[in-house]
């Protein structure tokens, strides 16, 4: 073993790098390499700014600095004459990490938090929206034409709005207050003011560049109240209700009275009373999800009954298409059949069919009154209202679109192995079936073992298959989340996006969860199967 | 030809083609100072925004670009973007996303002048209001509606009773296969079963003196709602069969338009392909059970909505209180997607020329807006559980008391 693993490397004193290939290129090489490399850095270039410029913009320095990073990096990789198997592994290693890598971190770093309809942003958000929504048009409160003003310069000046009321009369108001406005121009046809002597009126574009300013912006009128804009042409007298109190981290609703204590642990706002404001924030609330399904005994029980039924279904499936398909495979293998391509082609064809349009046909035929299945066979079996016969209809258009599969690699893979191995077996004495069980089949396992983990994996998460028949269901009356045919993908997927509330974060937990149940299986079936290859030595 | 210090001049000849590429992107963002409004909407009616908002936008010297989505994609993109910052300034929508956009925080209250309030249905208004507080201008309506083929049963039945005894004697003569069409399916269809659930005396939530929805108030393991249960089960599978799981939103118009079913529960959505269709057909209300209450079909509201952290909320503000509610825009997208309009004046304009808008607005006369309570989004799958499983004959009473429980689980936590 020790000598083989040094086999690759180059015996002392010969010149190592020179035996790399594509050491021509590294460092100084032809001009047309050269300006390809340049191009392709430029290019690159221009990728990293891109990618900075909306995180400097979110004021996201972290993220800036892993680009600055990346950047650096790939410069010094095909710049440096010293780094030439990194030239030819860093692409490959920054798409394994922003592709694969990535993802599973940010679904594990979401799965430990309340991420959902209701917790989606920070607390600063949080707090501005409870503000601005609880801002009402004060009782009895007035309605104005306004046009947007300024003292001074239009892109900095201080806002000053021009009002006219129903009457007619013209008002200024700015952050000091109301004041009659005596010398004003007032277009009669709209009632709004034109013309002010001391301000300069500001065009819809300018008004609009100034949205943020304009939406905190209100004229006091005492009590409370203030005068906002409602668009660029009106405005209205106002109120907010509640306010946020960063002494006591607290939010006070001025009509009623209650007072709205920030909860750090579950993220929103509670009332003494336990009454809770709609608008919350995300917080990290550690394995909580993970400790929902787990424990919890009306999640744990729909988790672990999903978690039987959905080995049960990649087994069965994986296992029906094995025998399927090897068998199709083995009947088509008979060196005299005639018409052999044509019959091949015939059973290929499901696996040339849109598998999504294949499983709408599939439930349409499942249909208890006009389904294909109950008007050949003159039953009236309610095939998708039946937890059992359910999950025999998904299992069976599966195999149906999978076997074709799994014949295609079984027919390769029998043509790989001499027929004379058969033959010496069957003049050794050997019957059809012995000479299949112990000298084909160990010779075919060896090709479709790899095959099969990778169709059990598949099939593990075969959300289409599922979703576009049975939706997951039925479902127990008593536990609408949790049908009998759900898998553990179709079920996160009700969670995250179904749903009306949204459960990123548990969702999220489910599908680590799911992540590790696959890893785990598959490394246990590969490491056998691997035990299995010695053993055929 | 050989490079001397080649890395290094690669390098800069790199930064300096980069350069040149920012420099050419810089004089494009010279020109694009111009404002330039965002709106979202659904492929069926962006042509008609993008026409009718041109005029807001040559007033106002500015441009607008309008982006479309499939409709039942943009609350959950416009969620994620506003996460994200990069959110449209302007969205349409339906009225019942209401309640969970502002659980979000991801809209704008909008202050309707009320000169402007004025010219719209008030029930519209009223749906789009959430805590006191307006979030969206609502421009269009829809509701289901009874359609019935005029050949087979040329009067519009008084109540559910005799829809069914027209519908059965023309299934016995073999005219036809089917009593009714209405979707039910596997998963149920509380949005078109809510019109027989309440004229049957069922309720979901309460409501409070102003019309709030009360999602404390939770009816369906009360005696009414059972009881209208248990009304609907008679017509279900183990009762006269005019209700089966059998027919979903796949068949559902088929069978309609294939004669094999004398009554359909349609909706705006099928008049194109109705007029397409081989017959005749005429639009009334859903008929409500003999001695009952009316069928209350649920009322849904479109809205242009503003999004919160929008960089010209000024001018979507602007397009919302005075710009949606003008008829003339309102006709406008009326001509691309036929809907039954809410603001007023067009609304009796185009009842004068489409007998069908005036049908449906007829049909939706006795309905209810969906409520926008996010805890409504809660009860439709448990309540269309449990609605095909009691179609399908399971215990009512059971049946009901544990989707009461399990939906009062989920609000209450």
């Amino acid at each position: 073993m020790s000598s083989r693993s040094s086999a690759g490397a180059p015996a002392p004193g010969a010149p190592a790098r020179t035996s790399l290939p594509g050491g021509a290129f590294a460092g100084s090489g032809s001009l047309w390499g050269q300006v390809v490399k340049i191009a392709l850095l430029g290019l690159f270039t221009a990728l990293g700014v891109w990618a900075a410029l909306p995180l400097y913009v979110g004021g996201n320095w972290a993220g800036i600095a892993v680009v600055a990073a990346v950047l650096v990096l790939v410069y010094w990789v095909y710049l440096s004459k010293r780094t030439v198997p990194l030239k030819y592994l860093l692409p490959g290693v920054l798409l394994l990490i922003t592709f694969q890598i990535l993802p599973v971190l940010y679904t594990m770093s979401t799965s430990v938090t309340n991420f959902s309809d209701g917790h989606r942003g920070d607390k600063e958000q949080a707090i501005a929206a409870i503000e601005a929504y609880s801002v009402t048009r004060a009782e009895q409160g007035r309605e104005f034409g306004l046009t947007v003003a300024t003292t001074g310069d239009p892109e900095s000046g201080e806002l000053v709005f021009l009002l006219t009321d129903p009457e007619g009369a013209a008002y200024a108001g700015d952050i000091e207050g109301l004041r009659p406005l005596d010398e004003a121009t007032v277009d009669p046809a709209s009632g709004r003011v034109t013309e002010a002597f001391g301000y300069t009126v500001l065009s819809p574009a300018q008004v609009n560049a100034r949205s943020q300013e304009l939406e905190e912006f209100a004229v006091p009128v005492g009590d409370g109240a203030g005068i906002r804009a409602s668009g660029l042409s009106t405005a209205y007298e106002g109120r907010a209700t509640r306010v946020y109190d960063a002494g006591c981290d607290c939010i006070t609703d001025a009509s009623t009275g209650v007072v709205y204590t920030a909860d750090d642990e579950r993220g929103a706002f509670y009332s003494e009373d336990g009454e809770r404001l709609a608008q919350g924030w995300r917080v990290n609330v550690g394995f909580d999800n993970f400790a929902r399904f787990l424990f919890n005994p009306t999640f744990a029980s729909s988790f672990f009954s999903i978690l039987v039924w959905n080995i049960g279904f990649a087994v069965a499936v994986t296992g029906l298409v094995f025998v399927v398909g090897l068998a199709v495979a083995l009947t088509l293998h008979v060196p005299k059949l005639r018409g052999k391509q044509a019959y091949r082609i015939l059973v290929v064809l499901p696996y040339a069919m849109s598998s999504l349009a294949m499983y709408l046909l599939w439930r349409d035929m499942f249909n208890t009154d006009f389904g294909l299945f109950n008007q050949l066979l003159g039953t009236n079996v309610d095939w998708l209202g039946d937890a059992w016969t359910a999950r025999f209809a998904v299992i069976l258009a599966n195999v149906w679109l999978g076997y074709p599969y799994m014949f295609l690699v079984a027919t390769g893979a029998l043509q790989a192995i001499p027929r004379e191995l058969t033959q010496a077996a069957r003049i050794d004495g050997a019957g059809a079936w012995q000479a299949f069980r112990h000298v084909t089949l160990p010779m075919l396992m060896v090709a479709m073992t790899p095959i099969l983990i990778a169709t059990f994996a598949f099939n593990f998460n075969n959300f289409n298959a599922v979703w576009l028949i049975t939706k997951g269901g039925p479902f127990p009356p008593d536990d609408p989340s949790a049908g009998a045919t759900d898998l553990l993908i179709t079920y996160t997927y009700r969670m995250a996006f179904s749903q009306a509330t949204a459960e990123y974060g548990y969702a999220a937990a489910l599908s680590v969860m799911i992540f590790v149940i696959v890893s785990v299986m598959s490394v246990i079936s590969l490491s056998r199967s691997k035990a299995l290859q010695e053993v055929d030595r | 030809m050989r490079l001397r210090s080649a890395p290094a001049f690669a390098a800069l000849a790199a930064t300096a083609l980069m350069a040149t590429a920012c420099g050419g992107g810089g004089e494009d963002a010279q020109e694009g100072t111009d404002t330039t409004l965002v709106i979202w909407s659904d492929p069926e009616r962006a042509a008609a925004i993008e026409a009718a908002a041109q005029s807001f936008a040559d007033t106002n010297g500015i441009k607008v670009d309008v982006q479309q989505l499939a409709f039942g994609d943009i609350q959950g993109d416009l969620l994620n973007a506003h996460q994200a910052g990069n959110a449209p300034d302007i969205f349409i929508g339906a009225h019942d996303w209401t309640g969970n956009l502002v659980r979000n925080g991801a809209v704008q209250p909008v202050e309707l002048p009320e000169h402007r309030a004025e010219t719209l249905d008030e029930t519209s208004v009223q749906a789009l209001t959430y805590d006191g507080q307006l979030f969206g201008v609502p421009y269009s309506q829809e509701n289901i509606f009874l359609m019935r083929n005029t050949a087979l049963a040329p009067d519009a039945p008084e109540t559910f009773e005799e829809l069914v005894e027209v519908g059965t004697s023309l299934k016995e003569s073999g005219e036809t296969s089917e009593v009714l069409s209405m979707a039910v399916g596997q998963e149920g269809d509380p949005y078109r079963m809510n019109a027989l659930f309440t004229s049957a005396g069922g309720y979901l939530f309460g409501q409070d003196d102003e019309g709030n929805w009360d999602p404390t108030d939770l009816g369906l393991n009360s005696d009414e709602s059972i009881a209208a249960m248990e009304k609907i089960a008679e017509y279900g599978e183990a009762g006269q069969g005019v209700l089966r799981r059998s027919i979903d939103t796949q068949n559902d118009a088929a069978l309609f338009f294939d004669g094999e079913a004398p009554f359909f529960i349609a909706g705006p959505w099928n008049i194109g392909d109705a007029d397409a269709a081989d017959l005749e057909y005429a639009i009334s209300p859903i008929p409500g059970f003999e001695g009952e209450g009316p069928a209350r079909p649920y009322i849904g509201y479109q809205a242009f909505f503003v999004t919160e952290g929008s960089a010209n909320s000024a001018l979507a503000q602007e397009f919302l209180a005075n710009h949606v509610t003008d008829p003339a825009f309102i006709l406008s997208l009326y001509e691309s997607d036929p809907r039954t309009p809410v603001q007023l004046e067009a609304l009796e304009e185009v009842s004068a020329d489409d007998a069908n808008i005036a049908a449906i607005a007829e049909a939706g006369a006795e309905g209810m807006p969906m409520p926008s309570i996010p805890e409504m989004g809660e009860t439709w799958e448990p309540l269309g559980k449990a609605e095909a499983a009691i179609i399908g004959g399971a215990d009512v009473r059971e049946t009901m008391e544990s989707t009461h429980e399990t939906i009062a689980e989920k609000i209450g936590g």
